[in-house]
């Protein structure tokens, strides 16, 4: 019985190291920017700017994530805005849901 | 990976059959949506936390004067600052900086295997899946740690005044649990267990797809099979997960 083996049909490519590097600069950025927010954490005083700039931290290491690690950026336009375009509803839900506690507050703490 | 091509001829619809419009196998595009609607969930979680602590006063005066109480919501970096090894030193949010470390790194080395795959290196992606495998490990290690550090609690009692009865009582509380919290509002601890434990409910299920998906690589499925495809759709989700720490280590712990 002729055993044959396909493995040995298997062309392993030599790594890819332009690729490679890229991947491990998005590391370093997303590393950068959590020790960032880690300093930030001690050195800004509690309020709305501090909150906005983690914010924005938060939504490009997001960025970084989907788009390089999980290749979003790198689909086609209709897979891209099939993900991106429902997003909006968890904004939205934020928003409603923020203002909701908020009035709660009011409403709770008068005294 | 049957890669049909997205080029058709002139004024043929892409959508009439036969291509693939979204130039992706089925396997990933589920996989895909499938984390959108868990983005909705995290969201909930995450939002319906917003909501809460919107409703509660925040701490008012200076962050040293900070003590305990169900008055107000607590600041996390002064409930969250042990270290293992370490006990009574105050160094907050450290620990948890160094968990989300240790998810970034896990994220890497799977994105790396899944590199690996394209270019059909088994021995590579073996190495590669037992590097994520190590730090998803590493971090539900660490998750275990604060959990019990969390429900234990500290060395000193917080003193709670309640009203038993008719009269006003004062109350020693230590630790948290879904009844009591020393911490704060009762909501605090709820939320730390439900967004956190629901977080690491998907690292663990996380971890048991790595492991498949290493041991099918090990015994040679994906090189017979001709793609290591599935490496790419579980990391898909190993992806999602270190996505949704990064929301949680910004919206529970840093704000």
């Amino acid at each position: 019985m002729a055993h044959h083996s396909e493995e040995t049909e298997i062309t392993v490519l030599p790594p890819d190291k332009e690729k490679i590097k890229k991947l491990w600069t998005v590391a370093g950025i997303l590393g950068l920017l959590t020790g960032f927010e880690f300093l930030i954490a001690f050195m800004m005083h509690h309020g709305p700017l501090k909150t906005s700039v983690f914010v924005v931290m938060t939504i490009v290491k997001a960025g970084y994530i989907v788009g390089e690690f999980m290749h979003l950026r790198y689909e086609v336009k209709v897979l891209f805005w099939s993900i991106m375009i429902p997003i909006v509803f968890i904004v939205w839900m934020l928003v409603a849901f923020l203002y909701e506690g908020m009035k709660l507050s009011d409403i709770n703490f008068l005294n | 990976m049957a890669h049909a091509t997205t080029t058709t001829a002139p004024g043929q619809d892409v959508w009439n059959g036969g291509v693939s419009p979204l130039d992706a196998s089925y396997g990933k595009l589920m996989m895909w949506f499938f984390l959108l609607s868990d983005a909705f969930t995290f969201s909930g979680l995450l939002i319906t936390y917003g909501l809460v602590r919107a409703a509660h006063p925040a701490f008012a005066g200076a962050a040293d004067a900070f003590v305990f109480s169900h008055e107000y919501w607590p600041i996390p970096e002064k409930v969250f600052e042990a270290v293992p090894f370490l006990h009574g030193v105050s160094l907050p949010l450290v620990f948890v900086g160094i968990m989300t470390f240790i998810l970034i790194m896990s994220s890497v080395t799977m994105v790396l295997a899944v590199e690996a795959g394209h270019r059909m290196d088994r021995k590579a992606v073996e190495k590669w899946m037992l590097w994520t495998i190590l730090g998803g490990i590493t971090f539900l290690s660490c998750q275990a740690w604060e959990w019990t550090h969390f429900i234990v609690g500290t060395d000193t009692p917080t003193l709670f005044k309640d009203f038993v009865n008719g009269q006003w009582i004062t109350k020693e509380v230590i630790g948290a649990n879904l009844h009591v919290n020393q911490y704060g509002p009762q909501d605090f601890a709820d939320f730390f267990f439900f967004i956190t434990g629901f977080h690491g409910f998907h690292v663990f299920s996380g971890v048991l797809l790595n492991f498949l998906i290493y041991y099918n690589t090990v015994t040679g499925v994906y090189q017979r099979r001709g793609h290591y495809e599935m490496v790419e759709k579980v990391g898909l989700y190993w992806h999602f997960v270190d996505l949704v720490w990064v929301f949680v280590f910004t919206f529970f712990y840093l704000v």
